[in-house]
């Protein structure tokens, strides 16, 4: 049986067709201004990849900030339960799930069985989302894919004071005009967002094992200062699926149990 | 090599004045106060308690500097020699980086006391929006401070939120205010944070919008944002705004339509609050010496 699941993230569209719970085929393409047209494309795609028709697909399950522009759907899930399926799945031990995206950030307490707890989410303030690393990256006039790297480099904590991210971009650039070393502002950005994340999941409570999850997961410069924040470490999918399939992942497994379940 | 001109639409106008009613020879007491904030320092002369000359600029990297730069302007073809000067008060984010300056003194209680001034005793709150923080204020009838509450960690309220929309449509900063003023007013953008405002607003010029209805969602969020902070902190009648968003008509109406209150006009520009408060309190203490 083959199903997907799809998540119409802030700045991404993830799709994510599975058979019998193995992935078959992700795809990703930018939700841009017109989301209907994004998801459709990320459908496209991802059904190209496993050379299977729409015919053939049980149930899609949608999810994320943009869900409801998503026609095709069978049905929707919240962000949440698409997250906690997704991670269950892949990493059973985990308690937490820490998921960073483009436009907010949630911290998802989980039981044993993977059902929700208790969940926190910011979508209110960009400084503790990845909107916050992309624009300290122009800032910066370095390449966000090369932050992560760049930060582990970084010899000396060089304090942050700003917490707005518009206040940030004003104290990089006297960083700068400082002759402070990229790398050192880079980790000393990693550090303040990972400060901010950890705060709002320490109000949900932090029980191990933690996963981190979403699109700012695959920056290894964040993942280094969130483990240094919690003082232990972390789990970051990568196998079957990255960091921000998690939640589109989730959702093709919620889909699969729907139809098993009748 | 040829350099193209960029234009920095949010560059407010810096201006200098002098009272031609007023000759510091025959004052008393000539005091001074200079609000370096973030964005913008002002100096202001006073003599004895009236308002002599005054320079209003931008804040330069460096504080002792932009401190000495605009107390230059301030006396420039005055004749007044800065040592003439009895007592100045240094206020404002770089107060203690006032060189010249006896005393350094919050903004807050220079805000409440330049508000006294300029709007007269019966203000009982002050809404001082500044470069890169918001206060609101309740202060008595001698503009002293009774309680406040402040915004200085997020730049959603703040004149730094302003200049980025400025700079997102192209508008001149002077200018945003009367243009935001639409007949039909649009639900404002998010009120919380001004990079996710951004993002809405380009998807809205996207959808078509016209500049005068970001501009109108804008100045519409941000109105919000003080309007919670300032119930929060409770507002008694009278009500003043301070700072450099005071001068924005489409901040400053929506606030007054929001709370239902009026603000008077000012009549010296709002900007000079804090200044002109640090000169008071630099007479105060003079005349305390001398007793």
């Amino acid at each position: 049986m083959t199903t997907i699941g799809i998540d119409l993230g802030a700045k991404n569209t993830k799709v994510v067709v599975i058979k019998d719970s193995k992935i078959l085929a992700t795809s990703s393409v930018l939700s841009g201004f017109d989301q209907s047209a994004s998801a459709e494309e990320a459908l496209k795609k991802a059904l190209n990849k496993a050379g299977m028709t729409r015919e053939e697909i049980k149930h899609i399950t949608a999810t994320g900030a943009g869900m409801d522009a998503i026609s095709f759907a069978s049905d929707k899930v919240t962000e949440i339960s698409a997250n906690a399926r997704g991670i269950s799945a892949i990493f059973p031990t985990v308690r937490t799930v820490i998921d960073v995206g483009a436009e907010e950030g949630r911290a998802i307490r989980l039981k044993e069985d993977g059902k929700v707890i208790d969940f926190g989410i910011n979508e209110k303030c960009a400084a503790g989302a990845g909107a916050f690393t992309e624009a300290m990256a122009r800032a910066l006039e370095v390449d966000l894919e090369k932050m992560g790297e760049m930060s582990l480099k970084s010899s000396k904590a060089v304090p942050m004071n700003a917490q707005c991210t518009i206040f940030a971009e004003s104290e990089v650039v006297s960083l700068i005009h400082q002759k402070t070393p990229k790398e050192d502002i880079i980790r000393a950005v990693h550090d303040a967002i990972a400060d901010r994340i950890t705060s709002m999941a320490r109000r949900v409570g932090i029980e191990k094992d933690v996963a981190l999850v979403g699109g700012v997961a695959n920056n290894i410069g964040f993942i280094d200062s969130m483990k240094r924040n919690l003082g232990f470490e972390v789990l970051v999918p990568k196998d079957p699926v990255a960091p921000e399939f998690i939640s589109a992942y989730g959702a093709a497994l919620i889909a699969q149990d729907k139809v098993i379940g009748g | 090599m040829v350099e193209s001109e960029k234009t920095e639409y949010w560059r407010w106008t810096e201006s200098r004045w002098t009272n031609p009613d007023l000759d510091w020879r025959n004052g008393d007491i000539i005091s001074a106060g200079v609000d370096v904030g973030s964005v913008s320092t002002q100096s202001v002369v006073m003599i004895d308690g009236q308002i002599y000359c005054y320079a209003n600029m931008r804040t330069g990297s460096d504080s002792p500097d932009s401190a000495n730069r605009s107390m230059k302007w301030a006396l420039e073809g005055t004749e007044l020699p800065l040592d003439k000067i009895e007592y100045t008060v240094g206020t404002g984010y770089g107060r203690v980086n006032v060189p010249f300056a006896q005393r350094a003194i919050t903004e807050i209680a220079c805000h409440a006391r330049g508000a006294n001034y300029m709007y007269g005793p019966t203000i009982r709150t002050v809404l001082d929006m500044g470069g890169q923080d918001c206060k609101a204020i309740r202060c008595d009838e001698r503009g002293k401070v009774t309680a406040f509450l402040m915004n200085d960690k997020c730049a959603a309220g703040t004149g730094r939120g302003m200049e980025v929309f400025a700079d997102l449509l192209q508008v001149h900063i002077n200018d945003v205010g009367k243009m935001s003023l639409v007949d039909e007013e649009p639900e404002p953008v998010s009120s919380t944070c001004v990079v996710f405002a951004k993002s809405e607003a380009v998807a809205l010029l996207r959808k078509g919008w016209s500049k005068e209805m970001v501009l109108a969602a804008y100045c519409g969020a941000m109105a919000h944002r003080v309007v919670t902070l300032l119930e929060r902190l409770g507002v008694e009648n009278d009500f003043a705004i301070t700072g450099g968003i005071a001068k924005n008509i489409g901040v400053v109406s929506r606030i007054e339509k929001e709370l239902k209150i009026t603000a008077p006009e000012p009549s010296i520009d709002p900007q000079l609050a804090g200044a002109i408060g640090g000169a008071l309190f630099g007479k105060a203490l003079v005349e305390k010496s001398r007793k």
